[in-house]
């Protein structure tokens, strides 16, 4: 469920990506590259869940579900404050200088 | 376990060479006096630096979610104890290992697909020049 809903919010920050093309003044593309560095890591880790527990991998109790899915989204809005985090700091629209070069006036 | 490490280990060493390869583009394109053109190689092991910080930054906190990662030292839980020690070793070397090159080889086809691309790109003009 966790690999689940990052691979989601992958596809969802890649299409967003796509849109905006080639201008990339968000850096959306960074966010895109965290969400599926994520995923392929937690895919590796479900392969050699799956070779331990067979056939059980597919079927989780509900309420380890439940649990994997808040994890999920948990890990996602964790990728969106690492992004925007970065997006502040390096600030390719100057936005964050602006303003408070114009507080300084 | 700690099978995050194996990754952002192998990160703190891309993202060394990837600044250390930066400043030597920088200067030499600075000392040629050419401008660069396409996506020079530091900017394609940026995106593995990105896949890789990203990547382990979410594991670890799946870890600390889990309880796997503590405050105190040694910080892992399976750290205090040999048993589980020798455990968290052995996934390491195989999970961390898998991660660490099932991202790397992602990234691996993905740059030498982009650089394909650049290189058709590049020959397409001299064609055109070649049959007119």
């Amino acid at each position: 469920m966790t690999l689940l809903t990052v691979v989601f919010a992958a596809v969802i920050a890649t299409v967003i990506w796509y849109k905006n093309a080639p201008n990339d003044n968000m850096m959306v593309g960074t966010l895109c590259l965290i969400y599926w560095g994520a995923s392929l890591m937690w895919l590796v880790d479900a392969v050699f869940e799956f070779i331990e527990l067979k056939e059980k991998f597919f079927t989780p109790a509900p309420a380890e579900m439940l649990n994997d899915l808040y994890l999920g989204l948990s890990a996602a809005a964790l990728g969106l404050v690492i992004w925007l985090v970065m997006l502040l700091i390096k600030d390719p629209k100057n936005v964050v200088r602006q303003t408070i070069l114009k507080k300084l006036k | 376990m700690a099978c995050f490490l194996v990754p952002a280990a192998e990160a703190v060493v891309t993202t060394i060479a990837q600044k250390r390869l930066a400043a030597k583009e920088d200067r030499a394109a600075l000392e040629s006096g050419a401008e660069k053109s396409g996506i020079s190689f530091s900017s394609k092991l940026k995106w593995l630096n990105d896949l890789l910080w990203g990547g382990s930054a979410l594991l670890a906190f799946e870890h600390l979610w889990h309880g796997e990662i503590t405050l105190a030292f040694p910080f892992l839980t399976n750290a205090s104890n040999p048993a589980d020690l020798s455990m968290m070793l052995h996934e390491m070397a195989t999970v961390g290992t898998s991660m660490a090159a099932a991202v790397t080889a992602v990234w691996a086809v993905f740059a030498a697909a982009v650089t394909a691309i650049e290189k058709k790109a590049r020959e397409l003009p001299e064609e055109g020049a070649a049959e007119a």
